[in-house]
């Protein structure tokens, strides 16, 4: 059944896409490039051959744990790939080197913030979260408490990070293709919301494990290579490299150290905290820890995942500072022709400039269509974990009280993700003429205050309970948003006030104490039977989260 | 069912000295990550001049970027210190209890 439908669609998508490919008109939107052929075309591979390894994957989709967890199945290191690649987005690509074009060592620093969450991940959470979890990291934190409450809080957490994060990758996505591919935005965003629907509800875990794992090994590949041809021109040597870019940017010397970007230090804090443990709270990443077998392969793939991330970082800094010398000076990649002037297509291009002029239209192409996939497996990620906590949180354990049959929780699961790709694409659109770019900070913001701080305690401290899980979880999640509200990004940027209310828009430093607080304090205040018993239940969840005895799947494959 | 297992695991003096040790490890390598990155951002926020010192006299290439390079290296290669341990030493000790508690 599911694959004859899986081959209707394979149809419809592939015939749609022809048609689009050869009809594109170019009705001259302001920004929009002429049709990008080798783009298109390397795509449409792109696109195949994931759709060819969800056909796959959907026949080997049967039990529950299948679609969630892709049976416990993954290898360590094609996890790590696979963490990796759900953690470097377009947003990555795009914004880190054209953040270090701009502001030079500033760019290298926010790689090194969201770089350091990883190696904490692998000494704190990694091992417990395999051997506690199960198919959403609500498992973890709703172990020895109240199932209805925790659950249900858990996966407002994760669909208001789920949330925030689409709509930042849809209207980026959106704008992007119209960019590099020619296309209308809205065809962008509704491609977008097809193809991670398609993923999600046919081929579940397995197929967006995979195409995360293509898709990673595309990024590593095709940066890599932008990379090495742009510092060739300076003969590899780094000192030529910083030369050259200091003589040819605005900024000049001030490209060498840290700059405005972080120059008051409750920003710099707060920042560096939000991205090191929201990446712990981000329910996407958090689920893959239930995809590998054991503890063991849990840690191979944190391992895997910190070096392909940190290398990526890298490779984004090089690439950021040779385009200042190779972008930066060469008059075509500027609007009119003046070095200087505004670089054509906006700000976040000057990897794909970089790209066309070491490598040509073929380069160019190639990274385009790189870009969109990255964005296409970033948004399967995401639906699959906004899926999961409807239908394994929410419906499962919340309305059936545990007592729905696995068919019909992962039917919901698969119908939960198709409204998250129809929510995606409207919202999608509806944002078209926002600016999004505080979207991702919010989620990391949330993901840190309102999802790590309760997870982090369950798994460490005994004397959590049922109200202090609550208590923490909502302080962190309504002051997390308050503050990004109340601050410049939302309130003078978005909403057109004048004064920003609160000074500092960067959360953590001020939610992640407060979440904290408030859950030791609702632990610690609740001298009811249920917490008595929580307590109590904490050895034996002790015992398993060290050794990993009674996990879920271990003994399955 | 799985409870007296779990008692047994844990009246296992070999359960304490496992988790001891394999705690006191990762707690080290968190602390000595945490500390060089908070030491890295502090610098950043208070004495940002300090990273712009040139590498080679007179050059122009700053310490900034070799130290970041050099941070993200180390942080993975403790990762790397860290599974060779639990994944040999630390596992090996677990597999034994669990073996001594089913039986």
């Amino acid at each position: 059944m599911n694959s004859r439908i899986m081959k209707y669609a394979f149809v419809v998508l592939a015939l749609s896409w022809m048609g689009l490919a050869m009809a594109a008109p170019d009705v001259g939107a302001t920004q929009k490039q002429p049709l990008n052929v080798h783009a298109i075309v390397m795509f449409f591979i792109f696109v195949m051959a994931t759709l060819g390894i969800t056909y796959w994957a959907a026949k080997r989709t049967k039990t529950a744990s299948d679609y969630y967890s892709a049976g416990g199945g993954i290898t360590g290191t094609q996890n790590g790939l696979a963490i990796a690649g759900d953690y470097m987005s377009a947003a990555t690509l795009l914004g880190l080197t054209s953040l270090t074009y701009f502001q030079g060592f500033d760019g290298y620093i926010y790689c090194i913030c969201f770089y350091v969450g990883w190696p904490f991940i692998m000494f704190i959470m990694a091992e417990r979260l395999r051997n506690l979890g199960k198919f959403t990291f609500a498992d973890i934190t709703s172990y020895r408490l109240d199932q209805r409450q925790v659950r249900t809080i858990a996966a407002i957490g994760s669909l208001t990070v789920v949330v925030f994060y689409l709509i930042a990758q849809m209207v980026g996505a959106g704008q992007l293709i119209k960019l590099l591919f020619g296309l209308d935005y809205w065809i962008a965003v509704v491609i977008v919301g097809v193809m991670m629907v398609i993923y999600v509800t046919f081929g579940g875990m397995i197929a967006t494990t995979w195409v995360q794992i293509i898709k990673a090994c595309l990024l590593l590949g095709g940066g890599t290579l932008v990379m090495l041809l742009a510092f060739s021109k300076f003969g590899f040597n780094f000192e030529t490299l910083a030369t050259q870019a200091v003589a040819n940017s605005k900024k000049g010397l001030a490209l060498m150290g840290p700059g405005s970007l972080l120059a008051d230090p409750v920003t710099a804090i707060s920042l560096s905290l939000g991205l090191m443990f929201g990446t712990a709270g981000l329910p996407h990443i958090l689920m893959r820890f239930f995809t590998v077998p054991n503890a063991k392969e849990a840690r191979k793939s944190v391992f895997i995942a910190t070096l392909c991330v940190g290398f990526f970082f890298t490779v984004v800094a090089i690439m950021g500072l040779s385009a200042i010398t190779i972008v930066g000076t060469d008059p075509q990649y500027f609007e009119g022709g003046a070095v200087g002037s505004r670089l054509l297509g906006g700000n976040n291009m000057p990897a794909m400039h970089l790209a066309h002029a070491v490598g040509g239209n073929l380069l160019l192409g190639f990274l385009s269509a790189v870009a969109f996939a990255t964005i296409l497996a970033v948004v399967a990620g995401l639906a699959l974990a906004g899926a999961s906590a409807i239908s394994h949180d929410l419906y499962a354990n919340v309305i059936r009280k545990g007592q729905a049959t696995e068919a019909e929780e992962v039917r919901v699961s698969k119908s939960s993700s198709l409204i998250l790709g129809v929510l995606a694409v409207l919202l999608g659109i509806a944002f078209e003429r926002q600016n999004v770019a505080f979207m991702v900070g919010l989620a990391f913001g949330v993901a840190a205050s309102c999802n790590f701080p309760v997870l982090i305690l369950s798994m460490y401290w005994k004397g959590l309970t049922t109200r202090g899980a609550i208590w923490g979880s909502i302080a962190g999640l309504v002051s997390a948003v308050l503050i990004v509200v109340l601050s410049k990004a939302v309130w003078v940027s978005v909403l057109g006030n004048k004064e920003p209310i609160f000074p500092y828009e960067q959360p953590a430093i001020f939610s992640m104490p407060l979440a904290f607080f408030m859950a030791w304090l609702g632990s610690v205040t609740d001298s009811s039977v249920r917490a008595a018993r929580e307590k109590e239940a904490f050895e034996d969840q002790y015992v398993r989260a060290q050794t990993g005895f009674g996990s879920a799947g271990a003994a399955a494959h | 069912m799985s409870t007296a297992v779990y008692e047994r695991i844990r009246k296992n003096p070999k359960f304490d000295e496992l988790v001891a040790k394999r705690s006191r490890f990762a707690w080290m390598l968190t602390i000595v990550v945490l500390g060089i990155y908070f030491i890295f951002i502090m610098v950043v926020a208070f004495n940002p001049t300090l990273l712009t010192t040139p590498i080679w006299e007179g050059g122009t290439a700053s310490i900034a970027w070799p130290i970041g390079a050099s941070m993200i290296l180390l942080f993975w290669l403790m990762t790397g210190l860290y599974i060779r341990r639990a994944n040999g030493e630390f596992d090996d000790i677990n597999s034994e209890i669990i073996k001594g508690a089913i039986e």
